[in-house]
């Protein structure tokens, strides 16, 4: 479901009603040309427009109802290989050429760089895949706050010791990206996102605990039904009464899926380009050799249809592509825009603005199993704080989670912190499950790793 | 508030679109024309910029535009909002009439005669960005780059950013509430990598507030953040193992207050006090801290990176007393809150943007000094830590559990600083950590004005501030076990 064109609109996509492509698409190509006037050799504009509207229910009352409409452009100007950019909210005519001049006006000051500019014009999309990523949701102020309602009613009802509520929040957006540069590219697509969120307060020896739960998608038949939502939010908050710190000591640390993705998340960091070329990561010069044990493999599938993390194109108009970043254990490839590919001397990989479903290939044991296998330890399904350490690896964080004895949960732990280094950790990976959190980006089950340091009492 | 921040408010904000105080009446009224209690708007245009060198090159610049207007209807505790990008009298209407759904049925507001709110003089209503030309903003990235490189040959790598705000707000309500504020923000960052034998580290070090800048040449501030950038990456070049566990821990002056900020800040704005999910709800007048913590937050710092002249509702900022003598005295809080609550708004309403409804959120957070020499509380630690410098922070404020990330550390043993380790977590308690606070130092500093606070989902910048503290019993998560 594509055609190559130059002007390129999936043909079977639906869009916002009250958004018309062509008009952004020709916004974009004026922005492209008065860049051109203005003297530039090359330029890039992006344009986004996003709107929808949240509520959040609390106590079974409405407490917050936004309307949401935004929109903003961005361009780059390119003389020679010195560069300047500039964005703005007002697309009037005026302001989209103060936009120009202050982009201009910026380059005429940065230095020559000469790894600045375009993408390779061979590395642009050809072809825009319809990968369907927007649905509206026809829900009106009235059939949200019930949704919500429905959401926080099913918590509150869950179990006696639920006794306060930070609420539901149901949230719907849906709106328009478009690209373009002077290679002649000019895409655009609509996405959607929807979701529902609760947060419950529960309550026992005057000791309050809080959780959540929460159901994401690109389209709202995907969602969770709201009052499993709220449901799930409770029995999370009520499983932590009565945490406690717990003995320091070394021990296995299974990763529930929620937070594994971060766990994922800091290696996508340090095999980005950005950070490679400025010798700011642990991972440096690691292309091609074992980072994970020799079982696990990581791919990245940009065109899943409807997927959170799916694009047709990167921020650059490079096109997506599947691929292989781990394959046994070994880095197959590193997350590159174009700059940093150059700097690098290798290709783009397609990644200017981050990756695009990363998928963690499970071990095969589901989440019991997981328990099971690593007998003694600490499961962790919260971490807090910004305690990692890109340049070394070096990892300590603030967690809560639950003691596990014989496999089995013994009890909620909190106060605690995990800490060990990274390299470390992903070798040390014993494990990881069948129980996909679909939610994001990352796409991965818990994760289990061999042994970390854990301090508390 | 100076007359002329209302005069350039109405400039920059009202007079470009047509809008006048007809318009404003009629959009106010149009939102009152329901069974709504209050309601405001607020108009903001911003104009940023910021610069950024690496590799001895400048790579990046960038210029930008955000204006608009949030509409803000308030029901008992319901809140309507809704925005515009355009600062036209269509789109207001346009925003009052989604803002106004929020109450259901019809009544008879009252909209109060405007009088303008005498706010504080805190900082010049200039524009940063155009306190130097751009050639000279180069210039200083560059000097940064060189102090920083030539400072030590073990340093490798030098980033540098500087970055510019030109904010103008215009708030009004229907209480009578008529205010303006003309807000300049800037900041310098430099980052290092120092390497040695293989091994690589990082050090940080920046600052800023509300002037132009200038202040960064000024008896060289600038220069003096890439060496102290420096010197932190070399300490963590000799750094090993952090300890495990819990000990007591001197924490050191200034930017170490975000201790403050999370352990006891969040837990104390209004908000979650009024809804009861604070650790800390319900205790006022109650012990929370030893006899030595007095903490407060001020809003009212001249030039300082967390101060307004008045907040985003038009309230003029002050010092607001949270824990006297370790007592619980107050909460900052929003207009919301604090009606809600039967409580005196404190200047605390802030928002990220036009686009952002306003909450209650801290200014300059910081404990005031005590009797102690810092000499003296490292001394009486046997075993212990000493953490200089930290990343961030966070905390749940609900169980009251919070975390600091320490990124410049010692070991103390026998009452001596000995050698550095590696950055580590702490974690503690919010409210109990500060009745472990046994020895408060002589030595108050403020934060060099580099934090920024995050609170669902909107960033605001914030000050933080101590004295050096001993707290006894924190956990302290490294790997040396």
């Amino acid at each position: 479901m594509s055609r190559p064109a130059h002007l390129l609109i999936p043909a079977s996509s639906a869009w916002p009603a009250d958004i018309d492509p062509q008009r952004l698409h020709d916004l974009v190509a004026q922005v492209l040309e008065r860049a051109r006037a203005a003297g530039a050799d090359a330029a890039e504009a992006g344009l986004t427009v996003d709107g929808g509207l949240s509520v959040n229910v609390r106590l079974g009352e409405v407490d917050t109802l936004e309307y949401h409409r935004d929109k903003g452009l961005g361009v780059t100007l390119y003389f020679g290989r010195r560069k300047g950019s500039a964005s703005t909210t007002d697309f009037s005519p005026r302001a989209v050429a103060e936009t120009v001049a202050a982009a201009a006006d910026i380059a005429r000051y940065t230095s020559e760089d000469p790894c600045a500019g375009l993408p390779e014009a061979g590395d642009l999309a050809r072809e825009i895949p319809d990968l369907d990523l927007y649905h509206a949701w026809d829900l009106d102020a009235d059939a949200a706050i019930a949704l919500a309602r429905e959401c926080e009613a099913a918590a509150l009802g869950f179990d006696a010791r639920i006794t306060n509520s930070e609420g539901a929040t149901l949230d719907t957006h849906g709106g328009y990206r478009v690209y373009g540069n002077t290679h002649g590219f000019l895409a655009g697509y609509a996405s959607s996102r929807h979701s529902l969120s609760c947060t419950v307060i529960g309550e026992e020896d005057g000791a309050m605990q809080r959780d959540y739960w929460y159901t994401v998608a690109r389209h709202p038949g995907d969602l969770e039904p709201a009052e499993a939502v709220g449901r799930h939010a409770a029995r999370r908050t009520v499983r932590r009464l009565g945490a406690r710190s717990m003995a320091t000591g070394r021990m296995p640390v299974l990763f529930a899926p929620e937070v594994a993705r971060g766990l994922v998340g800091h290696f996508l960091r340090a095999v980005n380009g950005h950070a490679l070329y400025r010798k700011a990561s642990f991972l440096l010069d690691h292309l091609g050799r074992p980072v994970f044990p020799d079982w696990l493999d990581m791919d990245e599938r940009p065109h899943l249809p409807r997927a959170l993390g799916s694009a047709p194109f990167d921020n650059e108009g490079v096109a997506t592509r599947d691929r292989h970043l781990v394959e046994g254990g070994v880095l197959q490839g590193y997350v590159l825009d174009s700059y940093a590919a150059r700097r690098l001397g290798l290709r783009t990989t397609g990644n200017a603005g981050g990756t695009h479903n990363v998928f963690v290939g499970d071990s095969g044991l589901d989440f019991d199993g997981l328990l099971e296998e690593m007998g003694d330890g600490l499961l962790v399904t919260e971490l807090m704080g910004q305690g990692v350490n890109p340049v070394t690896g070096d990892y300590s964080r603030g967690a809560a989670g639950f003691r596990i004895e014989n496999g089995a949960i013994a009890g909620p732990v909190h106060e605690i912190t995990i800490a060990g280094n990274l390299r470390d950790m992903y070798r040390g990976i014993v494990a990881t499950g069948t129980d996909y959190d679909r939610r994001g980006n990352v796409i991965t089950g818990s994760i289990l790793v061999g042994e970390m340091t854990v301090a508390g009492r | 508030m100076s007359a002329p921040a209302l005069d350039i408010a109405r400039r920059v904000l009202l007079e470009p679109g047509g809008v006048d105080d007809g318009a404003l009446q009629r959009t106010l009224d149009r939102i009152m024309g329901r069974a709504v209690d209050r309601a405001d708007l607020y108009f903001q245009t911003v104009r940023h910029e910021s610069w950024s060198l690496e590799d001895g090159m400048v790579r990046e610049g960038s210029h930008g535009i955000d204006q608009g207007v949030g509409a803000r209807a308030v029901a008992g505790e319901k809140t309507g909002f809704a925005y515009s990008d355009e600062i036209v009298a269509p789109a207001l209407e346009r925003a009052a009439e989604a803002a106004r759904a929020i109450a259901r049925s019809g009544g008879e507001g009252r909209i109060q005669a405007w009088r303008s709110v005498p706010g504080h003089d805190l900082y010049l209503p200039d524009d940063p960005l155009a306190s130097l030309p751009a050639a000279d903003k180069v210039a200083l990235l560059r000097h940064v780059d060189q102090v920083a490189r030539s400072a030590d040959a073990r340093v490798s790598q030098v980033f540098v950013s500087l970055a510019g705000v030109h904010e103008v707000i215009l708030v009004v309500d229907t209480e009578g509430t008529l205010a303006a504020d003309v807000r300049p923000l800037v900041r310098l960052n430099v980052t290092v990598i120092a390497e040695q034998g293989g091994r690589r580290e990082q050090g940080s070090a920046g600052g800023g507030g509300r002037f132009g800048y200038g202040w960064f040449l000024e008896d060289d501030r600038a220069g003096g953040f890439a060496r102290e950038a420096v010197r932190q990456a070399l300490v963590n070049l000799e750094a090993g193992e952090a300890p495990a566990g819990t000990m007591d821990v001197v924490l050191g002056p200034g930017w170490p207050g975000v201790l403050l900020h999370e352990a006891v800040g969040h837990g104390l704005e209004g908000d979650f006090n009024r809804k009861g999910s604070s650790a800390f709800a319900g205790r006022l007048g109650e012990r929370v801290a030893s006899p030595l913590c007095t903490v407060v937050d001020d809003g009212t710092l001249a030039q300082r990176r967390g101060s307004l002249n008045v907040d985003d509702e038009g309230v003029p900022t002050s010092r607001t007393v949270l824990i006297e003598k370790g007592v619980l005295k107050g909460y900052m809080q929003d207009r919301l809150n604090a009606r809600l609550m039967g409580m005196a708004p404190t200047g605390n309403g802030r928002r990220e943007s036009y686009a952002h409804l306003p909450m209650p959120r801290m200014t300059n957070t910081f404990m005031l000094p005590g009797a102690h020499d810092p000499q003296e509380i490292i001394a009486s630690v046997e075993r212990g830590l000493y953490a200089v410098n930290f990343g961030g922070g966070q905390v749940d404020i609900t169980s009251g559990k919070f975390v600091f990330s320490a990124c410049e550390a010692y070991l103390i043993e026998n009452g001596r600083v000995t050698r550095p380790v590696r950055g580590a977590t702490l974690v503690g308690n919010g409210p109990d950590v500060l009745t472990r606070v046994t020895m408060v130092g002589n030595d108050l500093e403020l934060d060099t004005g580099i934090g920024t606070c995050g609170k669902e989902g909107q960033s605001v910048p914030v000050g933080v501030g101590q004295p050096t503290l001993k707290v006894e019993g924190l956990t302290v998560g490294g790997t040396a076990h």
